[in-house]
């Protein structure tokens, strides 16, 4: 195998290569050796660590502080969709009454943390007598981030596609409404479908912001179970657990996305500007964006 | 404005600590990102087995997770107390290493093979081949997701508000103890966050320009 950086091994590299395997994993052990006895050291493994775990009441809360995490993504996936269609049309608007104004609000949502949205919305609006659970908080905070950044991708698919696409759109008599909805945004989504669900990864992975305004998820539940104090305040046990469900989640998701990414990259029916972006695997959707601008302003 | 005037103080402090999360962070990342993405490039097997598995690992758990673990389950471990700064600046690089590592490698990635195997054939050595043949191209095309890394790593500091770091994230619980409005409080910090970024923005298209070549 010859890459960018390196050559069919010859003797003395292969030598050389097995002695940094050999490093590589003597630190990796060593680390995971360190975790361990420090693991033991504080008592860790201790049974009384591990009895609030044996409470089949302990495992319903994990299951309701999952639930209320995978609710707040679900509302918060469908409404980012819905969002991010309505303003990736409205960015590509051909009044510029519409275009700016949505580029603005775009530009300026993007650019906020997630959890100052949340804390606008939970904290701030209270003073202008609007308030709300710290459900709708995540929810609506959630939406409306991912909303603008689902917009900029669609707009990106859209940018991409070749503007005969569009224009034979209109030659055979279709309308606006006509070549956006059954020619443009088809080939856009399906170009975009891997980068589109790495952003509900984010998504989902952003529910977690909701422990910080008091949201009862999973790290809540995590915090909650973790500072029992009469069964041993078993936290790391409990960050263990329902760390563990975390990543499992949001790895079948990114899974998802790896997959279609890679039907997207066989599909004959994407063309070859967007075949180009989401060839590298786990692009991200920023880089994604950045391609599909910087294909955008060269000359095809 | 009076919100900002009257607190001064508590304003700078919130940005300093804003500052040194993302520059801490970010050298971090930048550091334990290269030597990732290195590893995920690397001809070794297990190397790459190990890279894969950090980046994939760290990046589907939540920063907030993340932090959660080094500023509660950390110290325990230690059996000591460590300042939070400290661990939120670790975690937040941790985090973002991942991102990092993936830019580069993408960024590595995008150089035709080609142009590698043809420094070689003239008789260029590694060092050579990096540095005349590779880098150069590589550079350019990481620059943007990099910024956008950059920008992220910006946004995601306030998640240290959680974890009782001094922060942007933060000073609406400082300012609402002393009786300000808690709405122009956010409102301003959503302004001052448009404006970091739109700086980082405009420093990407600034060295996107810098280093443009024609291909």
């Amino acid at each position: 195998m010859s890459s960018v950086l390196f050559d069919v091994p010859g003797p003395k590299a292969i030598a050389r290569n097995r002695i940094i395997g050999v490093l590589t994993v003597l630190v990796v052990l060593a680390v995971l050796a360190w975790v361990v006895w420090r693991l033991y050291a504080t008592g860790q493994f201790t049974a009384a660590k591990w009895n609030i775990f044996s409470f089949s009441a302990v495992w319903v809360r994990f299951g309701q502080g999952l639930l209320s995490t995978l609710g707040a993504f679900a509302a918060a996936g469908v409404g980012s969709l819905v969002l991010g269609f309505l303003l990736g049309i409205g960015r590509l608007s051909d009044h510029a009454w519409v275009r700016e104004p949505v580029r603005w609000i775009i530009e300026v949502l993007r650019a906020v943390p997630v959890l100052v949205l949340m804390m606008l919305l939970y904290y701030g609006l209270p003073v202008i007598g609007v308030k709300m659970p710290p459900y709708f908080a995540v929810v609506i905070a959630l939406i409306v981030y991912n909303g603008s950044v689902l917009a900029e991708v669609l707009r990106a698919g859209v940018e991409s596609l070749p503007r005969g696409q569009k224009e034979a759109g209109y030659a055979i008599g279709l309308r606006k409404s006509g070549v956006m909805s059954l020619i443009l945004l088809p080939q856009a989504v399906r170009a975009m479908m891997p980068v589109i669900i790495a952003q509900l990864v984010v998504a989902l992975k952003d529910t977690a912001l909701g422990f910080i305004i008091t949201y009862q998820e999973l790290l809540y539940v995590i915090n909650q179970i973790g500072n029992q104090a009469p069964y041993g305040s078993p936290l790391i046990q409990s960050a263990m657990i329902g760390g563990t469900m975390y990543v499992a989640v949001c790895l079948v998701l990114s899974y998802i996305a790896y997959r279609m990414q890679r039907r997207v990259k066989r599909s004959p029916k994407t063309q070859a500007p967007v075949a180009n972006v989401a060839a590298d695997d786990e692009a991200t959707l920023t880089e994604a964006i950045i391609m599909q601008k910087g294909s955008g302003r060269s000359p095809r | 404005m009076g919100v900002i005037t009257d607190h001064l103080d508590l304003w700078g402090e919130a940005l300093r600590g804003t500052l040194v999360l993302f520059f801490g962070g970010g050298l971090i990342a930048i550091v334990l990102g290269l030597i990732v993405g290195a590893a995920r490039v690397s001809p070794v097997p297990i190397a790459r087995a190990v890279g894969g598995i950090y980046v994939n690992w760290i990046r589907n758990t939540p920063l907030t997770l993340v932090m959660f673990f080094f500023a509660f389950c950390l110290p325990i471990l230690l059996g000591e107390r460590v300042n939070s700064l400290l661990l939120a600046v670790v975690a937040l690089g941790i985090y973002t290493a991942t991102y990092v590592a993936e830019a580069l490698r993408a960024g590595i990635n995008t150089v035709p093979v080609g142009q590698a195997e043809a420094a070689r054939a003239i008789g260029l050595n590694f060092g050579q081949v990096m540095r005349y043949v590779v880098l150069p191209q590589a550079t350019r095309s990481v620059v943007p997701p990099m910024m956008s890394v950059l920008i992220a790593l910006m946004k995601n500091t306030t998640v240290a508000a959680g974890f009782s770091v001094v922060n942007l994230g933060t000073i609406r619980a400082s300012l609402s103890d002393v009786g300000e409005n808690a709405l122009v409080v956010l409102l301003w910090v959503m302004v001052v966050f448009v404006a970091l970024v739109l700086l980082l923005g405009w420093l990407q298209r600034y060295l996107e320009n810098k280093w443009r070549i024609a291909r």
